[in-house]
């Protein structure tokens, strides 16, 4: 277990319940490390969606401790969460493209909404448009691309800011195998620059592709430990 | 492909400026325009406030400028059948009046003048018909305010020289129609205040509808780290500038209104309309309505944005 104080993320005894049904997360507790890759596996409905909610900030836990960049969330004030989620990068299960904008401004939107200047906003947005092969298909709207080439657009949108934390639902899961490599490439590239990066997936032959993957696995709700080869934290 | 050639390490950004005063936000909601009726509603809540605004302060107005004319005005008239008697009467209650000190001015109302006041009513040849008694008037001003005690004061002093005299305050008849023009003011106040309020509803309902037709969006752009203030800054600036457009054409109609009435009264010659109707400081009030209503307007949208999203997180 790394020490606390490191830990880009740290969950403790966290629950998580929808209104008043049962928990559909439970006691569940982890530390993530900065600059390593993360993988999420279980089965459909363990929760994996639901944990990841809580780690990008679009869900409050229903009980426990959740620290991230040595800030005890549970107490963070709304107005302040802001800040926190520009520092994280997010691929959506449902990709959730503004459906008005074009693929060039979905991906420019982080940008835009951290104020960075238009002048500096067109070159990296097309250099990472080029990146997922879809250049050609800058001006196109989401409606009218392919789910994955949709999926490569949430991904470039994501990883655009150069976040600290980059969160990712499912993010192969409507692209070839070669695409899917390839996009895993361009997180191991991000990882490699230091950004902590969590996969969930189904995708079994993925996490094969990375020579040291640490992996976590959720079952009907809660976290069962894995063979990694570095432990992640205790339950 | 090395990361050395990864595009993201051309991409320059600082998290630490990025809660920075940021305004590029701007195509983000497209339709967030509260257009809808927001620019008619406006328009109508305008011209209907400036109308009322305008009719009050020329009602005040009219009222001051009456009360200012005849302000300290008290009218002597010596009611006297006997007209060798009422001269006398007369002559010694202007000798008198003319040793006080606090009478600062004085006239004698010619009886042509006084002939002239009565025709339309008693008909034209009246005067040729010496049975039918005038009595003799004599318009003073005194300084300073004319109560009812000074008045008594004054008929007492006439006592003894001209028993016949009758001492009235000339503003004796405007009391009641202070009071109406007071109500009027008051109903204008009212009105204004209501259209207020429903324009505060109309914006409010708008807003609410186009964050519901943009709710997708906004949670997605939420989620991207998106704050409050940006998003409240979308709707406002649509509710400010649809706002605009309506004061604007609002102002327009109501200035149209309050020409077209000013011509009409100034048609009547009325005595009491040609003196100025509205002050250069009643023009400044009423052209303060539009830019109150597009305050209004952004101050709602953004209070009510504010609001939805405490609510959506
Ligand atoms: N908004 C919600 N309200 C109520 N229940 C929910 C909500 N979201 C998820 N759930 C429930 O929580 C459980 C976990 O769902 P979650 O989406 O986290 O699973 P998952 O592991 O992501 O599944 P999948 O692999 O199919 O995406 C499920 O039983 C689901 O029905
Ligand atoms: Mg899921």
């Amino acid at each position: 277990m790394s020490a606390a104080g490191r830990a880009v993320v740290r969950f403790d005894n966290v629950g998580l319940r929808y209104g008043t049904d049962r928990e559909v997360l439970s006691d569940i507790s982890f530390t993530l490390d900065p600059g390593r890759f993360y993988f999420l596996t279980g089965a459909s409905g363990a929760g994996k969606t639901s944990l990841l909610r809580l780690l990008y900030l679009a869900q409050r836990p229903s009980r426990g401790i959740i620290e991230m960049f040595g800030q005890d969330l549970i107490t963070t004030p709304r107005e302040k969460l802001p800040s926190y989620r520009r520092r994280i990068g997010v691929v959506f299960q449902d990709f959730r493209l503004v459906t008005h904008l074009s693929a060039f401004d979905n991906v420019a939107l982080p940008l835009r909404l951290s104020g960075l200047p238009e002048r500096d906003i067109a070159r990296p947005v097309a250099d990472i448009l080029d990146w997922v092969g879809l250049s050609h298909r800058a001006e196109a709207s989401p409606a009218s691309l392919s789910g994955g080439e949709q999926q490569r657009v949430a991904i470039a949108r994501a990883v655009i800011g150069r976040p600290e934390i980059l969160v990712a639902d499912e993010p192969t899961g409507n692209v070839d195998p070669d695409m899917a490599l390839k996009l895993l490439r361009l997180f191991e590239a991000l990882n490699r620059l230091g950004t902590t990066v969590v996969v969930a997936t189904h995708d079994v032959h993925l996490l094969d592709r990375l020579p040291d993957p640490q992996r976590f696995v959720l079952e009907r709700g809660r976290l069962a430990q894995d063979g990694g080869s570095h432990r992640g934290g205790g339950r | 492909m090395s990361a050395r050639r990864s595009p993201l390490s051309s991409v320059r950004i600082r998290l630490a400026n990025m809660v920075g005063r940021s305004d590029n936000t701007h195509g983000l909601i497209p339709r967030a325009r509260l257009i809808g009726p927001i620019p008619s509603v406006i328009a109508v809540m305008i011209a209907l406030s400036v109308m009322a605004a305008a009719a009050a302060l020329a009602l005040s107005n009219l009222a001051g400028n009456a009360q200012a004319e005849i302000a300290g005005g008290v009218t002597v008239q010596v009611v006297e059948a006997d007209r060798t008697e009422r001269e006398r009467q007369t002559a010694l209650a202007l000798d008198l009046l003319r040793s006080l000190p606090d009478v600062v001015q004085l006239r004698r109302v010619p009886d042509a003048e006084l002939h002239d006041l009565l025709e339309p009513w008693l008909g034209d040849n009246f005067a040729a018909d010496s049975t039918i008694p005038m009595p003799s008037l004599i318009d003073i001003r005194l300084a300073g305010e004319v109560t009812p005690a000074r008045l008594d004061e004054l008929q007492a002093t006439l006592e003894p020289v001209a028993p016949a005299a009758r001492v009235d305050a000339q503003s004796a008849w405007l009391g009641p129609v202070l009071r109406a023009v007071d109500s009027l003011r008051w109903l204008a106040l009212g009105l204004i205040v209501l259209i207020g309020a429903i324009s505060i509803a109309a914006v409010w309902l708008a807003a609410r509808s186009a964050m519901a037709a943009n709710r997708t969006t906004i949670e997605i752009i939420y989620m991207l780290g998106a704050s409050d203030d940006q998003i409240a800054r979308i709707f406002q600036r649509s509710a400010a500038r649809d706002a605009a457009l309506g004061a604007a054409i609002g102002f327009l109609i109501g200035l149209a209104a309050i020409a077209v009435l000013a011509r009409r009264f100034g048609a009547l010659g009325s005595g009491m309309v040609d003196s100025a109707w509205l002050l250069t400081g009643d023009w400044l009030a009423i052209g303060a309505i539009p830019f109150i209503g597009v305050a209004l307007a952004f101050l709602t949208a953004r209070v009510t944005v504010l609001n939805a999203l405490r609510r959506m997180l």
